[in-house]
């Protein structure tokens, strides 16, 4: 080839560096411009962007919903709550870009058409990245960090990575490094008849169960954790349990699923052996497979940053993160896409968030964006002014249509500041945890959370001379949280801060 | 540095509330409720704000706040939260990272079922709670 080297952002100094580009980089990246950060440089070992969805899911289905006709126009704010897959443009030709793509087979989009969306996005919002630069190694430098790559050095004051949960992980189970991981599963057909041991069951074990169903002979699936049917009623992934296991407790048709701890995976001519224990049973069970799948899971690919002091989560599969996505113990250090699930907030009467989805995720890679751009380099947004008699219905319509709110279960709140010299300011979206924590000046915040059993609540945090309220208002069977009875319990509960 | 050696599963043996599982229970624990780590000085349990956890410390040091007060230091092996899950009520005090802190969670809905589902693990919360109760005893008397 020869010739210049076209490529953006050459090795160098920078203010932020952006390391990936899946959603959560691309996110990051664009939201970075739009905070008014200049000198960011966006870098990837990729050849174009996607990030795991150039590959995955296996096979090839979402589980997350796009409804491409919905209440309320494409490409409003509103909108958010009825696209979950689309990237957050601040303009409307940057939003809602996934149902271009669509074909309508299902309301949940094809791999390939979430690929072309997040291309998309990447094109019309102008997020250029540095293909093809392989992040080795990193240091810290005076005042930032110094990252090592395959096109050389950049030094930064800022890094953000983004990195995917997309690396193999294996525990530590004798035998089990000779199993393809799902990574490696191959087409359905491949397993046509054969006796098929998944061990994991979380989301991608039950993906590949259902895409197995009609192939495989048996199929088991096994690990210590049962399954929990309650929780799995409010998750995305029932979506994938629900025919194996269906199929399990309606007493087999092949699929078996086991709550067991996995001793050893046995390699011998005919295939393998399997040897368990029960985890919610007493007693031991033997199988014998053709094919072993580990379905156990991923890790981010965090390269030296344990070194650098990056604490991790999960037997360091993720990096632990504070409410605004920050390492726990290197300051300077943000993280972006799904592994800001590490960051679990409040964690209210046990709901994470959705930060392992591109829907939740989308929201936290905004915020850090302002928030390195406000804290780190000083560029402070504006603060929009509220009339005291507007702050009631405000809230409440930011309670019943907020996307950030309904995508970030008591994870993101609506924050509003009282100040006696500044007035009644909307102080935007704020992490709850955050705004919870913070021990000075009066405010409120809304949040859409889950109660105690499982149904949709608003709930109101008032902070008011030095001391927090928590008041949480009854559900509604329409979610209407904007009707009269809740703006008058708002009105009520705010009465003392807003006089 | 960051010292990070022992899995999840591994540091659960060491502590006296799951001493008695056997290493397939304690994989099931390791494996249904999640690690959290918590920056110094960053809140895990909060004076009421109700809905919180059970927390198992598994590393670093957390203090007891109540009205901005400090009441008590938590280490590896300690837990809280019990109170406001098993009461159903806000908890009374604040807990806050006093170093990088890694707890196991236990969602309040989970801690039933764990403690009947595993009764070794919640004979030994009884016996830690009775020594708790009868410090403070001492103390008032």
């Amino acid at each position: 080839m020869g010739g210049v080297d076209e490529r953006p952002f050459p090795p160098g100094t920078y203010d932020v560096v952006v390391v990936g580009s899946g959603p959560g980089g691309l996110q990051v990246a664009y939201s970075l411009a739009q905070a008014g950060i200049d000198r960011c440089a966006v870098i990837s070992r990729d050849d174009r962007p996607g990030g795991m969805f150039r590959r995955f899911p296996v096979y090839q289905r979402l589980i997350s919903w796009t409804k491409p006709d919905a209440p309320v126009a494409r490409g409003t704010r509103e909108y958010e709550w009825y696209d979950h897959n689309s990237l957050l443009g601040d303009v409307e030709s940057h939003q809602a870009l996934t149902p271009l793509f669509m074909d309508r087979v299902l309301d949940l989009p094809a791999r390939v058409e979430m690929e072309s969306a997040l291309a998309e996005f990447a094109a019309r919002g102008g997020v250029q990245v540095r293909y093809g630069c392989e992040w080795d190694s990193t240091r810290i430098d005076s005042g930032g960090f110094a990252l090592v790559t395959s096109d050389g050095e950049y030094r930064c004051r800022v890094c953000v990575f983004a990195l995917g949960m997309t690396e193999a992980w294996r525990p530590p189970i004798p035998g089990l490094d000779a199993a393809p991981h799902y990574v490696e599963t191959g087409s359905p057909e491949r397993y046509e008849g054969r006796r098929v041991f998944i061990v994991g069951k979380r989301n991608s074990g039950f993906e590949i169960a259902q895409g197995l169903l009609p192939w495989a002979k048996t199929l088991v699936l096994a690990s210590p954790r049962p399954v929990d049917t309650a929780v799995l009623a409010f998750s995305p992934l029932r979506l994938r349990y629900l025919q194996p296991f269906d199929e399990h407790v309606r007493g087999g048709s092949g699929s078996t699923v086991v709550d067991a701890s996995i001793e050893r995976v046995e390699r011998h001519a005919g295939g393998y052996r399997i040897r368990a224990r029960g985890t919610t049973w007493k007693g031991e069970l033997t199988f014998e497979a053709d094919e072993v799948i580990a379905a156990t899971g991923f890790q981010a690919p965090l390269r030296d940053l344990p070194s650098l002091g990056v604490a991790t989560v999960n037997d360091g599969r993720l990096p632990a993160q504070t409410p605004y996505w920050e390492s726990v113990s290197v300051p300077g250090i943000f993280f972006a896409g799904n592994v800001t699930q590490a960051s679990s907030g409040l964690r209210k009467h046990g709901a994470s968030s959705s930060s392992s989805s591109v829907h939740g995720f989308r929201y936290n890679a905004r915020l850090v964006a302002q928030r390195i751009a406000e804290t780190v380099f000083g560029k402070r947004r504006e603060r929009r002014a509220l009339e005291r008699d507007d702050v009631v219905g405000f809230l409440a319509g930011e309670l019943a249509r907020a996307p950030e709110l309904w995508n970030q279960k008591a994870h993101l709140a609506r924050v509003v500041a009282v100040d006696s010299a500044a007035g009644i300011r909307d102080e935007g979206i704020v992490p709850l945890a955050e705004f919870v924590d913070r021990d000075e000046g009066d405010a409120c915040a809304v949040a859409v959370e889950y109660d105690a059993g499982g149904a949709i609540v608003p709930a109101l945090y008032v902070r008011h001379d030095g001391r927090l309220s928590e008041h949480v208002l009854p559900p509604h069977p329409l979610h209407a949280f904007d009707g009269d009875d809740y703006r008058e319990e708002l009105g009520t509960r705010l009465d003392a801060l807003l006089a | 540095m960051e010292a990070q050696s022992a899995s999840v599963v591994e540091t659960l043996a060491s502590l006296s509330l799951f001493g008695d599982l056997s290493y397939p229970e304690l994989e099931a624990v390791a494996h249904t409720f999640e690690e959290e780590a918590f920056a110094k000085d960053q809140r895990v349990l909060r004076q009421d704000v109700s809905g919180g956890s059970f927390y198992v410390i598994l590393s670093g040091e957390a203090r007891v706040v109540i009205d901005s007060e400090e009441r008590a230091v938590l280490t590896r092996g300690d837990f809280f939260g019990e109170i406001s899950v098993l009461t159903d009520t806000a908890p009374t005090a604040d807990v806050v990272a006093s170093t990088v802190l890694r707890c196991l969670v236990v969602p309040a809905h989970d801690l039933k079922p764990l403690l009947l589902g595993r009764p070794s693990v919640a004979y030994r919360m009884l016996q830690i709670e009775a020594r708790r109760l009868r410090m403070a005893n001492t103390w008032a008397g």
